[in-house]
């Protein structure tokens, strides 16, 4: 599976070629390819052990590859580059890793000064009210909330400006409103041109936020924009009901322009293939009023990011099995 | 390999900053020089004019380097694996940090107020034995070389103690067992010093001298092997 050509924006600001890790006998990951476009916010998921982290922490320089190549923010993932990618990436892990006993501010001037930020009092302030913490600064970390901590570890992953930004599980365990905060916050990281990788669980998350995502389990899946994946695993259906079951439906739905074929589901209920719902829901609007049906609906079958994600990861589980 | 005085800079102030809002930390720096004051400043103050002849061939004082070579274990041996056990390590390893700056920073950190505690323990001694010892006792308990060579061995024992307690952190995945090994691992250096200040081995120039070398190349060694050894992925993972 490679994700290339499909990039946001000219030169990538990651180019992963055939990309693993091995610990031992076990793969972590193996054969991951894809490229990311600079400002593209590109999500990436999976199920638990489907070697997202890892991958992070790969492209992150925190461990070696074994097998493939990448670039990161335009360096090659070499040992010799790890300072130079670290300069110009960040990472926030899934758990924040903040020092309970210092305050917010003592824990982003260390990594002010371990980024070596020009002026970083200025950086602190910045990082701070991006998340709307300004006025807690000066609160010790240990005492503030989990939505809080994830706040703060997110305004320290800010503070070196990076060209990079990955972001392991943002939202885990925040409430709805400290997640629409932090999905705010990517949105405005994205118009200002910083490319973030979101390893995520929340489906509707990846969803909303991603312009593509790419399904891991050890392996990619699939990779695309979320509305290409679903037309490309799912037929396009219209779901017709009406008040009586249509006396002759084959009657009805043969030979309709756009539409390939038809099924009942039950009580009333017709679903119909289409190659363009747009063109087909209209003939057969047109269809089943000179049939004299009482029509109930007629609607556009949806399939969420959530159908894509199950379909791929159980069809791999029952590749495995067989 | 240029290292970042600034990213050293910060590693020592976060730790020294996580120290005074650790009471167990202070705590744990202050009872065992305590301890190891208070018995030798017993048998000064309570030494009769006569013994100052039997004191004469001891060199009390020098019991006390056993403070440079534990006081450092407990911090040194706490830097990484703490880190790994709070969460805190990664995110450090995914800044710019090189792995020398990094464990300058924690060594600095266990350096610094291990010698600090170590020369105001023996400050402390020196002050209550010229004001409250017997006049004959003093001066037998006071002497320059002694004083010397408590000046010189500090640093290079707590340096050598901190080494190997950074080198067990490292390689430790569990506070406890990486703080006890650390006592363990430097409870050779208190037995050589414990065996000079007896008298049991004779000090003079000569071992002075190869011993603070011996030391210094230790040192030396200690730092080349743990920078060497540290390993990212390792510390991240777990990974043997």
């Amino acid at each position: 599976m490679n994700g290339q050509g499909s990039a946001k924006t000219g030169i990538p600001a990651l180019s992963v070629q055939n990309l693993g890790k091995r610990f031992g006998d076990r793969v972590a990951f193996e054969g991951v390819s894809f490229d990311i476009g600079r400002g593209e916010v590109f999500g990436f998921l999976g199920p638990n052990g489907a070697g997202k982290t890892t991958t992070v922490r790969t492209l992150g320089t925190l461990i070696a590859p074994t097998s493939g190549s990448a670039t990161v923010a335009g360096i090659p993932l070499t040992p010799a580059n790890g300072v130079e990618i670290r300069r110009r990436i960040s990472i926030m892990p899934e758990s924040p890793g903040l020092y309970q006993r210092l305050s917010v501010a003592e824990n982003l001037g260390c990594f002010a000064d371990l980024y070596e930020t020009p002026d970083p009092g200025d950086r602190i302030d910045r990082a701070l009210r991006a998340v709307n913490l300004a006025d807690r600064a000066n609160d010790a970390c240990g005492s503030l909330s989990k939505g809080l901590r994830q706040r703060v570890a997110l305004a320290r992953a800010l503070l070196s400006d990076p060209q990079v930004l990955f972001l392991d599980e943002p939202t885990s365990g925040l409430d709805p409103v400290a997640a629409r905060d932090v999905h705010e916050l990517i949105d405005e990281l994205r118009h200002s041109g910083v490319t973030i990788f979101l390893t995520t669980h929340r489906l509707e998350e990846a969803e909303r936020l991603c312009d593509r995502v790419a399904i891991m389990n050890t392996t990619l899946r699939t990779i695309g924009r979320p509305d290409e994946l679903r037309d490309r695993l799912f037929a396009k259906t219209l779901t017709v009901r009406t008040l009586a079951p249509l006396p002759d439906p084959a009657r009805v739905f043969a030979g309709l322009p756009a539409v390939d074929g038809w099924h009942p589901d039950g009580h009333a209920t017709y679903v119909l293939g289409v190659t363009e719902p747009a063109a087909a829901a209209p003939a057969v609007t047109r269809a089943l009023v000179a049939a004299r049906a009482d029509v109930l609906s007629i609607s556009e079958s949806h399939h969420s990011l959530e159908d894509v994600y199950l379909e791929l990861i159980n069809s791999g589980e029952e590749a495995c099995l067989r | 390999m240029n290292v970042s005085t600034r990213r050293v800079r910060a590693i020592f102030r976060k730790e020294l900053r996580e120290y005074r809002r650790k009471r167990s930390i202070v705590a744990g720096m202050a009872i065992l020089p305590l301890i190891f004051l208070i018995q030798p400043l017993v048998v000064a103050l309570t030494l009769p004019a006569s013994a100052s002849s039997q004191l004469a061939r001891e060199h009390l004082l020098l019991y006390m380097l056993a403070i440079p070579a534990l006081v450092p274990a407990a911090l040194a041996a706490y830097a990484v694996v703490g880190e790994r056990q709070q969460g805190t390590l990664e995110p450090v390893l995914a800044t710019p940090v090189r792995r020398e700056e990094f464990l300058l920073g924690k060594a600095l950190a266990s350096f610094v107020p291990s010698v600090a505690t170590a020369y105001a323990v023996y400050a402390m001694f020196l002050a209550c034995v010229a004001l409250f010892a017997r006049p004959a006792v003093t001066p037998a308990l006071l002497r320059g070389s002694d004083i010397l060579a408590q000046l010189l061995f500090t640093p290079l024992l707590a340096a050598w103690s901190i080494w190997l307690g950074i080198a067990i952190s490292a390689r430790s995945s569990d506070v406890r067992v990486a703080q006890q090994l650390g006592m363990l691992a430097n409870l050779p250096s208190v037995v050589v010093t414990s065996l000079v200040a007896f008298n049991v081995i004779h000090p003079s120039l000569i071992l002075a001298v190869s011993g603070a070398a011996v030391l210094l190349f230790l040192d030396r060694l200690g730092w080349r092997i743990v920078a060497a050894t540290f390993n990212r992925e390792r510390l991240i993972t777990g990974t043997r």
